[in-house]
């Protein structure tokens, strides 16, 4: 029972300083914002490696999220005569939800993981340590520009995952379901606002400032050589993960005024 | 130039630094011996700022760096460079920009000027033309000495050396010894060499420090050190089994 309780402490220790860590890095980070222009060079690379590489594989989620949303209303939307709400339905659930989140999940899986085993790799080697001898902060130089950069292509590839999605359940809807082109389109832009667009674009924000972060914390705070490199990654991916879906209920509550319903 | 009192430094219950006294002269080549895990890059990472004691100070050039803020402390790491026992290159990054690394941000140099600088410095390890080779391109000894040149490019004041000869093969250990002996004699600069290899402290080292359970146990010249009669020295210079140190 003892032990029990003192590993339950330990636990609860652990979680309440990563927290403060995470947190302490987040304020570093904002204040090194300023030195962007500076690092522009790595700002950029690290938008070609989060945006320009990740997009091939948001796309080929997002087309067949689209389709398969469609597919999925359609069958039921056709038995009760709605078809026209094909259109609305898969674009007001990719562009307030499935956008974002599968998106998110994307990243988190590829960059996240990435962002843990570099930083972690350089933690081992004391790359960091050299980084410092040579009085350059690792924040300013590692974690600012995939900070910024996360936080800027993520509602970028979530415009391009929206687009892609609606483009897919309009093949579905004209080719299988027999709806109108026309109908569809027009249908899925009456029933979209700006609103929606900009709310999963502000979780997509969200969503890369945790992958980023969590991944940079976790690939600093690693020990132990090419085992504890993969066990950085390995969390920094299932927190980045479970994060991003708790984060997601509170930020939609919160988009929504705090109704429910 | 380089003061270190009574510190202490603990990792988890391990109490490795106990107390340790050091006093290193400007222009001299400080070597510390000591077995494998004995606290000499614990040492040495003191000395640079990037580990904090949890008792005693390290004063370097008048100017106490365990308690000195973040900025303050990167203006003084630009009269230091360090020589890590990996290397610790970046790996994303070319040969070039490596040695070349602190100049880009540190100095206002144009790119000709690093480059000509990179390029030098490239040479004094005996490097030129490699400019444009990744470090998962290089074999173990050449890291070593881009290393060298990288903690070189600033013109340091101070050098740190940890394991400079560790895992390099005799005949390059040699001309790393002797580079180190030239950048002391020749610009005067200030060193602070650890190591566990005898010959490259004895050719290398003005004075040499042996520590021993966290503390300093013996300073002298390499003459000195030889002549010694305390049994835990003798022992470490001869590499003998049998002896004090367990």
């Amino acid at each position: 029972m003892t032990t029990f309780l003192a590993g339950l402490g330990a636990t609860w220790l652990n979680t309440l300083q990563r927290t403060g860590e995470i947190w302490l890095l987040i304020v570093r980070t904002v204040s090194c914002l300023k030195r962007a222009y500076a690092n522009r060079h790595i700002v950029i690379q690290q938008m070609v490696e989060i945006g320009v590489n990740t997009l091939p594989m948001v796309a080929i989620m997002a087309v067949f999220t689209g389709m398969v949303l469609a597919v999925q209303t359609g069958h039921q939307a056709v038995r009760f005569s709605l078809e026209g709400t094909v259109g609305p339905l898969v674009g007001l659930s990719l562009t307030r939800e499935l956008g974002p989140v599968l998106t998110g999940v994307i990243v988190a899986g590829r960059v996240g993981a990435a962002i843990a085993a570099q930083v972690g790799t350089m933690k081992v080697t004391e790359q960091i340590d050299a980084l410092e001898t040579l009085a350059t902060d690792p924040v300013e130089y590692l974690v600012m520009p995939r900070f910024l950069a996360a936080i800027v292509m993520l509602p970028i590839l979530t415009i391009c995952a929206d687009a892609i999605g609606i483009a897919g359940g309009f093949v579905i809807a004209i080719t299988t379901l027999n709806l109108e082109g026309d109908a569809y389109i027009h249908g899925t832009f009456a029933a979209l606002q700006i609103s929606d667009i900009m709310g999963g674009l502000v979780k997509a924000a969200f969503f890369g400032m945790l992958i980023a972060i969590i991944g940079c914390h976790f690939g600093l705070t690693t020990t132990g050589g090419a085992e504890g490199v993969g066990k950085s990654t390995t969390r920094a991916v299932v927190l980045s993960l479970m994060l991003i879906l708790v984060s997601d209920f509170f930020l939609t509550l919160l988009i929504l005024g705090g109704r429910l319903v | 130039m380089i003061e270190i009192r009574g510190v202490h430094k603990s990792f988890d219950g391990n109490h490795v630094l106990r107390g340790l006294d050091l006093h290193v002269e400007q222009g001299e080549t400080m070597v510390v011996i000591g077995r494998s895990g004995g606290g000499k890059s614990v040492l040495l990472k003191h000395i640079i700022g990037l580990m904090k004691p949890d008792e005693g100070s390290v004063v370097v050039a008048e100017n106490e760096i365990s308690s000195i803020d973040k900025r303050d402390l990167n203006e003084l790491r630009r009269m230091f460079g360090m020589v890590f026992q990996a290397a610790a290159l970046f790996d994303s990054l070319t040969v070039a920009e490596n040695v070349g690394f602190g100049l880009r941000r540190l100095t206002g140099m144009n790119d000709r000027e690093i480059a000509s600088k990179v390029a030098e410095k490239l040479e004094l390890v005996g490097l030129g033309g490699i400019e444009s080779l990744r470090p998962a391109e290089l074999s173990g000894g050449m890291r070593k000495r881009v290393g060298l040149a990288r903690a070189l490019a600033m013109d340091p004041q101070i050098v740190l050396y940890d394991e400079p000869t560790t895992g390099v093969d005799p005949i390059l250990a040699a001309s790393i010894n002797k580079l180190v002996r030239d950048l002391n004699t020749r610009l005067g600069v200030t060193s602070v060499v650890v190591t566990h290899d005898m010959a490259s402290a004895n050719t290398v080292g003005d004075r040499v420090a042996m520590l021993y359970q966290g503390v300093i146990r013996c300073v002298g010249t390499p003459e000195e050190m030889q002549r010694s009669d305390d049994a835990v020295v003798q022992q470490f210079i001869r590499g003998s089994a049998e002896g004090p140190i367990e």
